[in-house]
């Protein structure tokens, strides 16, 4: 006798509908207010941002202010200085290639052929040193750009890449230094890490920006960016060396012990053993930590740095386009959640692909 | 020497004294160096300013404050004012994030979508960023003679005016008590064993002793009301200005808005995570059991899902009080402000800040301090599975 096996019939569109929104009155309920609420929401953001929008500069402030939509004319007439601040006109394009090599930076650190550490130090070494080359000038032609003139994204971008640049290998080191077993350095370390993670990143940077001159002896003192850069990277690494230890722990005793029966070096067993896998554990939260950090960037708009926060307040702030803030604003959170929003998504994307091992 | 040098445990103290020695020396002599160069300007260190008046205003404050009130009690003010608008903030946040939580966990589809639109876009966008938006929204808002009204709330560019009661301070005190006796009460009516009935078969018992001290609320604002007045008081135009009700500055609702709306997105990422972590078993347990699906709710998922967050939700809450500082940026005096006002104004750098250090550590330690409490009181206990 044949045997079939019979599947239950996979219900028509409408009968789906019905089981997933509509199972129990409450729930058509739920479901009908939901919809309702969405509907309205998208199309009053829609009919503001789109339909009743103003696109074009060719009317002016005036034609703007007429219109019941959004302003985006204020974009198009301001949008250089959103994205690159005060610097030179003529030189914009610089900025604007700067900028451009740390998204191919950070595409190509996502990769995981670059997951070394080699690998990812030359990547951003040398993305480092042309976008600093391209704004900077002064050589190759290119004619010089001081730092107080960078700024908008390019400036953002910048401050968030050098504090990775030096927090990271910082987070490595404290991270070995509270596991050492010399308990005076891991008990210093600790006390660092945890006085820098208990206070708010803008008092380390106000510190860092307005205090710390007096601290420094003359020639130590420096620009006030650099000054800044340092005090982000300290808050930055105090967090990802947390981050890194919880990866340590990760790794069983058994795997530093046999290295240490291999009779392997101190360095062999932290640079081969031990911190490539702690560095696996790790990514997630690291990935976390990275968005974290760009997004803490904005702050430094407080220590008085012409980042893309103050430019897009400079943007609206004078004169005809006073009325148009809600559209910068709306265009710069677009920019950070462009960048933010992608970066979290691949730190998803990792974990699940990461938990697929361990089930 | 060398023989010293190869004997390992004269090696580590050598290591440790010349790692602890050089940081010491490091911090030395960067307060050496800022001492003279403050001395160089004339400012002389020690706490001695803390007595002497400072000379210039706060913007926000809830005690009384003057120009000619010392450095002391601005400290007071701006620590008050930082866990003011911290509490407030954390407290919205929660409501927000818990909302937004159980939308994200809840058995409809749509709801679901719903919740994560919410928690993708403002998770995205730096707090500061929406906090300078809703600080323009406000200040953008029109002038008092044009005020939109909502229910007697007035939304103007100087601040959002709420009705405030006609009642005395010592009043409002003991009714805000009653308030909280009345929430006390009805937790301790729900869990105590001295009560005949089982647990969760005492709602009525439960809102019978709320509405009585509710009562009692009443009775005592209604005790306390300033005579001649009407019960609350409207805000009014009078010439250009407004006059009665409560005013809430644009500087605080900018950011307890912005930090409601930032922090409610990470608080509903918690939340979903809390509720995500409770066993499908223990509520199918539960439901066969014949419980009702309010029930299963109150009594198993959430004191489980509780559990799981609570960790998390106290570091969250840290973050949220140190997220305060962000006043600075549109002008609300909290604590780091007072601060930086203090180091522009009197000079007494270093000395401002440790104080700002002591004082954040003191807030972030008490916080754990109390978080820690409850985790204990609310963890599984070890026996309580074998019984």
């Amino acid at each position: 006798m044949e045997m079939v096996a019979l599947a239950p019939p996979a219900p028509g569109r409408l009968e789906d509908l019905r089981r997933r929104f509509f199972a129990t009155p409450l729930q058509a309920i739920l479901s009908l207010i939901c919809l309702a609420i969405m509907v309205f929401l998208a199309w009053k953001l829609l009919n503001w941002a789109v339909f009743s929008a103003v696109f074009t500069t060719t009317g002016g402030p005036e034609a703007c202010q007429a219109a019941a939509g959004a302003c985006w004319s204020v974009i198009a007439a301001r949008w250089r200085i959103i994205l690159f601040g005060l610097y030179p006109y003529d030189e914009q394009w610089r900025s604007a290639l700067a900028c451009l090599t740390v998204v191919v930076m950070t595409v190509l650190s996502c990769i995981p052929a670059f997951w070394t550490g080699r690998r990812i130090a030359i990547v951003w070494g040398a993305g480092t040193t042309l976008f600093y080359v391209l704004m900077k000038g002064g050589m190759l032609g290119l004619p010089y750009v001081g730092e107080e003139a960078w700024g908008g994204l390019a400036l953002t971008l910048f401050i968030f890449v050098t504090t990775c640049l030096i927090g990271f290998p910082l987070a490595i080191c404290l991270a070995l230094l509270r596991r050492s077993e010399l308990p005076w350095i891991s008990r210093t370390t600790g006390l660092i890490i945890d006085a820098v993670r208990s206070l708010p990143l803008i008092s380390i940077l106000f510190t860092f920006a307005i205090v710390l001159p007096f601290a420094l002896p003359q020639w130590l003192i420096g620009d006030k960016l650099y000054r800044v850069i340092v005090g982000s990277a300290l808050f930055f690494s105090a967090y990802q060396a947390e981050i890194v230890r919880g990866g340590m722990q990760g790794v069983p005793a058994g795997q530093e012990e046999a290295a240490m029966a291999l009779g392997m070096s101190y360095r062999q067993r932290i640079g081969r053993i031990l911190l490539p896998q702690a560095m696996r554990n790790a990514l997630p939260a690291t990935i976390n930590q990275f968005v974290i950090s760009f997004k803490e960037t904005s702050l430094v708009v407080i220590v008085g740095f012409f980042e893309i926060l103050a430019s897009g307040n400079a943007a609206y702030g004078t004169g005809e386009w006073r009325f148009a803030y809600v559209e910068v604003y709306a265009f710069i959170a677009f920019i950070y959640f462009v960048f933010v929003f992608s970066l979290s998504r691949y730190g998803a994307f990792l974990e699940r692909r990461m938990s697929v091992g361990e089930r | 020497m060398v023989r010293l040098l190869r004997n390992q445990k004269v090696r580590n103290a050598l290591l440790q004294a010349v790692f602890v020695g050089s940081l010491a020396a490091l911090v030395i002599a960067g307060v050496l160096i800022a001492r003279q160069n403050l001395a160089r300007q004339g400012i002389t260190s020690g706490f001695d300013f803390l007595f002497k008046s400072t000379g210039w205003d706060v913007s926000f404050s809830l005690l009384p404050a003057t120009a000619n009130d010392p450095y002391w009690w601005y400290f007071l003010i701006g620590v008050i004012n930082t866990l003011f608008l911290g509490s407030v903030g954390l407290i919205l946040a929660t409501i927000v994030g818990t909302v937004v939580g159980l939308a994200r966990t809840s058995s409809n589809e749509l709801a679901q979508l719903m919740g994560r639109t919410y928690v993708d876009i403002f998770r995205n966008i730096p707090l500061i960023l929406q906090v300078f938006f809703w600080y323009a929204l406000i200040r953008h808002l029109p002038t008092p003679r044009a005020a939109h009204d909502l229910w007697g709330v007035l939304l103007t560019s100087r601040g959002i005016y709420i009705p405030a009661p006609n009642v005395g301070g010592a009043a409002m005190l003991a009714a805000a008590m009653a308030v909280i006796a009345a929430i006390a009460l009805v937790l301790w009516l729900g869990r105590t064993s001295r009560l005949g009935r089982p647990v969760g078969e005492r709602l009525g018992v439960q809102l019978a002793g709320g509405a009585a001290a509710l009562a009692c609320a009443a009775a005592i604002l209604a005790a306390g009301r300033l005579p001649d007045l009407p019960l609350l008081d409207f805000p009014s135009l009078q010439g250009l200005n407004l006059r009665g009700g409560f005013r809430i500055p644009p500087e605080f609702s900018a950011l307890a808005i912005a930090i409601a709306i930032y922090g409610g997105s990470y608080i509903a990422e918690i939340v979903r995570g809390g509720f995500k972590s409770v066993g499908k078993g223990q509520m199918e347990a539960a439901l066969s059991l014949g419980l009702s699906p309010w029930r299963v709710f109150t009594l198993v998922r959430l004191p489980l899902a509780l559990r799981a967050m609570l960790p998390i939700l106290a570091n969250q809450y840290v973050w949220l009080m140190k997220a305060t500082t962000m006043g600075i940026a549109v002008g609300f005096t909290d604590f780091f402000m007072i601060v930086a006002l203090t180091i522009n104004h009197s000079g007494q750098t270093l000395e401002a800040i440790g104080i700002l250090m002591a004082g954040f550590l003191a807030i972030n330690l008490s916080l754990a301090a109390i978080f820690n409490r409850i985790n204990k009181a609310i963890a599984l206990k070890g026996n309580q599975l074998r019984g």
